[in-house]
This record gives structure tokens, sequence and C-alpha cells, in this order.
């Protein structure tokens, strides 16, 4: 740990005034276990400010701590310069401070006004004024540049949708002070920048926004001032423009970070086809083609809804196709048996840990063994030795870092829920993997590791499809890239080909080729 | 990675007594508390011949919630059970009384193959029901509550259906009046039941499954388990359960009739709810259902030996009771 001085640092101090609200000394413990060491923070009136840090480095409670979620427990928090004790369970609103969280709160069968007005509903006489509150929903939905319908129900929409309308719902309820924790994690490029100026526009109206995310070249464009969190600590706090995105993430992992990405290495061209997929259709993709070579990692690039995910989830039998052939090796799949291709020795990570991943009340055991309880035992008999071997075996081999072994998945952060749930699937020992979003919303030392392991697996034969909205991930990680635009495979490229621009092309419908 | 906090996480965790399950010590705790109320209101009350006897009488309830913690578990519900019983001992007595086999000690033989088939039957209608046709458990099993009881009323002519040879009766009486070394055949029933389902669920892949479909679906098929195929077993030994209970129940009236088993799907959920597993599934505790189980017939025996509170308000009590269970595990949730 270094030995800065807690406090100012290089920052010029602000006139007091400008200061809405502050964190002082601030330290968090759950259960005897220190999150928060003395964390100063102040988030000035009218500016963005990046909340960086590795996860668990404490990101996520000081933003509890800031908006009432959770009560320190030492140390002080100012609103307006005053000493405050925030109320509990988001009751915060009241004073204008709105948390946007990672996890929405949406009900899915309500429309997009109810949501909007949900808690604060807008009545005459006793009797919903409904058509005001549309037509309030539609303002606000227009501010964003978001199509949504504000009649739509919120069950619907797709996530980057539902997104949208978690910041129109903070945008509409005038707060003062915005805390976004991801926000477009989920969003397309002109969603992203849809919401950026509206961001921008707020802030030059005077409200401050609080801003943590992992993706370093949205924090440099956007944000004013950053403050770097590392292991519970206060790391830095300094204006964006004197901090770029290299230094920014020394900050954050307090060491250099060589190269993030490894080595490529590229498959013989006559390596032998391990999965074909050939004509495949399913509600939402039409005649997918694409083989995969021994030791191959090939990307899936593409907009969010272009069909991806169900592509994958049609080959690994988790959902039902209309037509076309899946082979692996040369073994012809059946439809919507994902026991089978796990035989076959293909194995699919779900890119939605919390939801379809991991047993959030279970712990690591549990469910680093639940898709492989066949090696542990016969008979369907269990053996607890066998299963406690495979987790320290996994706990060395993915880095799983948790300060009790029986901790449960939900407590663990997300970075180690993400080796968690690759170290479970590859407990099947896979000759294919799918891994569908391999490092979304975790940090970058993770996001590091897990591609290291990615590029290992693959010298040692095994063959990786990896699906990603990242492009950096897609462009450093594979030596070949798959388009998809609604639902078909638009291009495949190689070598040279696979930039930034090249992906953008084919993703958005500018550029097209004929795919064998 | 930092890593100065971290670094003390390969050890062995030491056991502390916060690191203990507080929702599963509990029952426990009020099963104690209850048998020390019960000392208090009347010296016979504590003596070993008065608390066989409320074990004994615990067994019906106790060995169908055996079955209801599986169901439970798995993230679903069995209404039909109180309806299960009297059906099952309905055609197991018909079967009896039909004189198709003249030795009467194979022909209690075969009337309980019969039960158990017709009660793993019932089950897989359940299961078949919720799963095939994806109707909410609820609703499914109302249906066939009121399907099982209306075949019963139906069998028995809105009467009762009675054993009538006095040889089987005596012949199968130690079923439920006998003792093994001094201890009743139910209890002996009970805890042998309760050991297996116990082996199933800690230490089963089948349990592992239970578990992992109850607490959540979708991760369970992206693991690659059968969920509808666990569900539907989940309801079979729910059902096998429910006719070993009726194994025991015949034996002991020698006679059933619409009205058998009614409100015992209460009794049994209540058990499950007190024993400390959770209703939404994920979290499943057999041994505290046997503990839920014997709670309710101890609170209806310190009832009766009390004089405090008339008897008649037992069913009122056990409603209460599974209130004040969901009440403390809901707190005891926030707590850990």
């Amino acid at each position: 740990m270094e030995s800065e001085p807690v406090g100012v640092g290089d920052v010029v101090v602000p006139a007091p005034q400008d200061i809405v609200l502050s964190a002082q000394r601030v330290s968090k413990s759950f259960n005897g276990v220190q999150v928060l060491f003395s964390v100063d923070f102040d988030l000035r009136r009218g500016e963005i400010h990046a909340l960086m840090g590795e996860n668990g480095a404490g990101k996520s409670t000081l933003v509890k701590v800031l908006s009432g979620f959770e009560q320190p427990t030492s140390g002080e928090i100012l609103l307006d310069g005053k000493p405050v004790k925030l109320p509990p369970n988001g009751a915060a609103e009241a004073l204008g401070i709105v948390v946007i969280h990672q996890e929405f709160n949406l009900a899915e069968h309500l429309t997009v006004t109810e949501s909007l007005f949900l808690g604060r509903e807008v009545a005459r006489f006793g009797v919903l004024d409904r058509k005001y509150m549309r037509r309030e929903t539609r303002r606000v939905l227009d501010m964003l540049g978001s199509h949504i319908s504000e009649s739509a129900q919120i069950s619907s929409l797709s996530v980057a949708d539902k997104q949208m309308v978690e910041i129109a719902k903070a945008i509409s309820r005038d707060a003062r002070i915005v805390f976004m924790d991801e926000p477009t994690a989920v969003l397309s490029r002109d969603e992203t920048e849809a919401l950026f100026k509206q961001v921008r526009k707020l802030r030059d109206q005077g409200t401050s926004f609080v801003f943590v995310s992992h993706k370093l070249d949205e924090v440099t464009e956007l944000t004013d001032r950053v403050t770097v969190l590392r292991d519970g600590q206060w790391v830095k706090t300094a204006p964006t423009a004197l901090l770029d995105g290299e230094s920014i993430a020394q900050l954050m992992v307090g060491r250099e970070l060589s190269s993030l990405y490894p080595q490529k290495s590229e498959p013989n061209v006559d390596e032998t086809r391990v999965l074909s997929v050939v004509g495949l259709s399913t509600a939402h993709v039409r005649d997918a083609h694409f083989d995969l070579r021994k030791g191959e990692i090939l990307g899936f690039s593409g907009m969010i809804g272009s069909g991806r995910t169900e592509l994958m989830e049609a080959i690994s039998g988790l959902c039902p196709r209309i037509s076309g052939e899946v082979r692996i090796g040369d073994q012809v799949m059946p439809a919507g048996d994902i026991q089978a291709t796990a035989a076959a020795g293909l194995a699919y990570m779900t890119k939605d840990r919390k939801a379809k991943g991991l047993l959030l009340g279970s712990d690591m055991q549990a469910n680093l063994t639940l898709q492989s309880l066949d090696q542990h035992g016969r008979f369907g008999y269990l053996s607890p030795a066998s299963e406690k071997k495979a987790l320290a075996r996994a706990r060395r081999r993915f880095d799983i870092r948790v300060r009790d072994a029986g901790v449960v998945a939900g407590r663990m952060s997300g970075g180690n829920q993400q080796k968690l749930l690759l170290a479970k699937v590859m407990e099947i020992t896979p000759k294919i993997l799918i891994i569908d979003e391999p490092t979304r919303g975790i940090d970058v030392g993770t996001k590091q590791q897990i591609y290291h392991f990615i590029a290992a697996l693959a010298r040692e034969g095994c063959s990786v499809i990896v699906v990603s909205s990242e492009m950096p991930e897609v462009i450093g990680l594979c030596t070949r890239v798959v388009v998809m635009r609604a639902g078909r495979i638009v291009g495949v490229l190689e070598g040279d080909e696979i930039n930034e621009q090249e992906i953008m092309r084919y993703s958005a419908g500018l550029k097209q080729k004929a795919v064998a | 990675m930092g890593d100065t906090m971290t670094t003390e996480d390969q050890a062995e965790p030491k056991r502390r007594w916060q690191d203990v399950d507080l929702r599963a010590v509990a029952p426990f705790v009020a099963l104690a508390l209850l048998l020390l109320l019960g000392a208090m209101v009347n010296s016979n009350f504590i003596s070993m011949n008065n608390l066989a006897n409320v074990a004994t009488r615990s067994a019906f309830i106790a060995l169908i919630a055996v079955g209801a913690t599986f169901v439970i578990s798995s993230g679903d519900l069995d209404l039909s059970v109180g309806s299960m019983v009297a059906f099952v001992a309905s055609l197991m007595i018909l079967f009896m009384n039909s004189g198709v086999i003249a030795d009467p000690g194979i022909m209690i033989a075969a009337a309980i193959v019969l039960a158990l088939v017709v009660g793993a039957l019932c089950g897989l209608a359940n299961g078949l029901i919720t799963t095939v046709g994806k109707i909410e458990p609820f609703i499914a099993t109302l249906g066939t509550m009121g399907i099982y009881r209306g075949l019963t009323t139906w069998l028995s002519q809105g009467g009762a259906i009675t054993l009538q040879s006095a040889e089987q009766q005596d012949l199968y009486r130690p079923a439920y009046f006998g003792t093994i070394l001094g201890v009743p055949v139910p209890i002996i029933v009970v805890l042998v039941v309760t050991s297996i389902a116990a082996f199933v669920l800690y230490r089963m892949r089948y349990g592992r499954h239970v578990v992992a479909v109850g607490s959540n679906a979708h991760v369970a098929r992206y693991s690659g388990i059968k969920v509808d195929r666990v569900r539907t077993w989940a309801f079979v030994i729910q059902g096998v359960c429910v006719a070993i209970a009726v194994m025991l129940y015949v034996p002991r009236l020698g006679s059933t009739s619409a009205t058998t088993g009614i409100l015992w799907e209460l009794q049994a959920i209540t058990a499950v709810v007190i024993g400390g597993t959770a209703l939404k599934g994920g979290a499943s505790r057999v041994w505290g259902t046997i503990c839920g189980a014997f709670i309710l017939e101890l609170v209806g025996n310190i009832m009766l030996l009390s004089n405090f509170i008339s008897e008649y308000l037992i069913g009122a009590i056990q409603g209460a009771i599974i209130i004040i269970a969901m009440l403390v595990q809901r707190s005891l949730v926030r707590k850990s």
C-alpha cells in the first residue's frame, strides 16, 4: 500500500459551499470485516466524478454509504457542509440523492410511465392523472433521445431499454446528486452517447454525478474528476484531464499492467474442425453457418440483440432450434439437449452470472460441482472429500480470493463470482468452451487473468468462442471474428481486418459479405 | 490485484459461534423451550411414556412432512397430501377386504405394495401436472386435492371404509402399536425414513439437484440439470412418503372415511417451515422437519394437559405457529 497523504492530494481545494456531498474519514465494516478504511471523498456542485477501483475495492460500499443504503461504522457524511445521517432504503431520494443501481429495480409488469411515477403518482381529486404522467414520461424519454414507448411494458423491453428507463426515472425525480453504477454496461454506442449528452447537460445545470465504471475510455471522455480506491482505501483524487486511461488503471491495480491481452497464437489452417454449425435457425437467428478449429479463439461481435447469445444457447442445447445442424467432431448433436452437448465436450458459460450462472445463496463448493456431480462419486452418492479437493484445486487454478471458504456466492465480489463461474464450467473439462461476455462488470486485474486463462486454454488445444460486446476484448483475444447483425452472420474477419472500424461497419449494416 | 487484505484467506477459518446458522438451530431451541414449558404445566408431561406417545402420534405428519421437505426444497408445494392419505388408505383397506389373497400375511404385504404404488402414482400425477402441464403447483395440487378427496368420498359412499377381517387386524396391529426394544415402531419408521431422506438430500446428487432447482431453476437448467425431472421425482417421493404414513395409519384405526387427513397438508407444511426449510426453496432441513412435526404434536399435548386453552382451538394454534415460524425465519435471515 502506498503511503500517500490521505486528504486533498494534489487537488485544488474548492470553496466549501461548492461541495454538495462529502465523506470524511468514513470507515465501514460488515460482520467485523472492514471494507472501507477512513475514506475521504467530496462531490462538487455540477461535476461528474468518477469512482474507480477494482472489484472489492469498496466502490459499491462507498456509494451505499453516501446514499444512505448503509450507515458508516465511523466517520461523517456532510450534505451541503452540514453533518447528516442519511435515511435508509432509498429514502434519501427526498433529499435529492438518487442511485441508479447496477441491477434493475423495475417491476416487470408495470408500464414505463407507471415505473417512472412509481410511489409519486400524480393524481387530481384522488384520480390518477394518467395523461399528464404519460406526457411527462414522453418528455423525459425524448430528452434522453430514447424511442421507447411510454406505454410499453417493462417486461417487453431489452436490457438496454430497461437501463434507459432507470436513468429516465432518476432524471424525472429532479435529483441533485445522482449515483450511476456501471450505467453503460448494457448500452450500445449510440445509447451511451445520448446518455452522456444528457448527463453533461444536467451537470451544466448544476446536478452532480458520481459515475462508477470499469470502462476507462468512458471515464476519460465524460468525467471531470476521478477518485481511485484500492482495497477499501483512498488512493488518489485528481482532475481527469491530468490522467489517462493507462495511469488510472495503474492506480487501480497498484502495479504495471504489462499486457492486458496475451500473445495471440493462430491455429494451423489444417487443424481439425471441432465444431460445425450448418444453417442453424431459431426464433431470432437466421441460417447461421460457421466452423471452429482446434485451438482457435473465435470472437463473436455485434450489437446487443443481434442474436449472438441465442445462437450460442441453441448450439449448446439450451434453446430450441427451428432448423439446421450442429456437429461436434463428426457427431451430430440432437436439438435442445444440453446433456448431450456437454457429454460431447462443449460447455457454455452464461453472461448472466447472477441469474443463470451461480446459486447466490449457496457456498462455493455447491456451485463449483453443480454441473459435474457425476465426477464425485458413484450411484448418485457424493464424496465430500472429492468435492473439497476439487474446490481447493479450482481456487488455486483460478485464483479465487475470499476471506472465508464457506461464504455464499452472492456475497463474493463480481470478479470472484466470474472466476467461480468459469471454474464451474471448466469442471467438465470441455474441449469447446463458449464464453458469453467473459468480463462483464469486473475489474481490470481479473479481466487480465481471464484473458490469459483463455489464451492458455487455446494453447492446450481447447477451442474457445468469445462472445463480447467489448470490441477491444474481441480484437485483443481472437484470431477470427464473426460479426452478427439482426440474427444473421454478416461477416467473418481475419488478420488485419480485425479492428474497431471494420467490426463497426459490419455490425451497423454498412458492410456485408457472403459467408461460406 | 491488491492482496494486502486477502493473504489470510488460505487459512481454514475457525468456527465461531456466530457462524452457526441460526435457522438450523432455531427449531431445536423452540423444542427445548416447549419441553421446559410442558414440564412446568404438568409433571406427567416430561415422563418418557408421555413423550413417546406424543412422538408416536406425530409420526403421520412427520412422514408426510419428510416428503414435503423434498417438494418444498425444489420450489414447489403439495396441498393434496391430506386427501392423498384418505385415498390411498381407502384403496388399501378395500383391497384387503376384497379377499383376493387368502393368506392374511401375504395379503397385508400385497396391500402395502399397492399403497406404495398408488402413492407414487398420485405423486407422479401431481408432478406431471405441474411440470408437463406447466400449472402452478398451488393450483395443480389444489385440483388433485379435490380429486383425491372426492374419489375417497365416492369409494366410501360418504361413510367409512373399515377393515373387516379380524385376523388381518390382529396381524397388522403391531405395525402401529408394537415396539422394538421398547421403542414404538412408528418412531423407528420415522427415524429410518428421515435418515434415508437426509442421506439423499445431503449426500446424493439428486439432493443437490433438488436444492439447486429450488433456489434458482435457471441456474439449474444452465448447469445441465433436468429441472422438470427433478421436480417430478420430488412429487413422487412425496407420494411414497404419504403411502408410508398410510401403512402406519391403517393398523391404528382399521378404518378411513371422507374426513381422514383433513388439514394434514397444513400441518405438514407447518412442520417443514418450523424446521427451517425455506418456502422459496433452496435450503432443506429434513431433521428440522421432524422436529417441527414433533413440536406441533407437543403443543397439542400441552394444551390437553394444561386446561388453560380449549383443545378445540388446536387448528387455530397451528395456524398461528406457521405464521410465527415464518416471521422468525425472516428475522433470522435479516440478521445473518
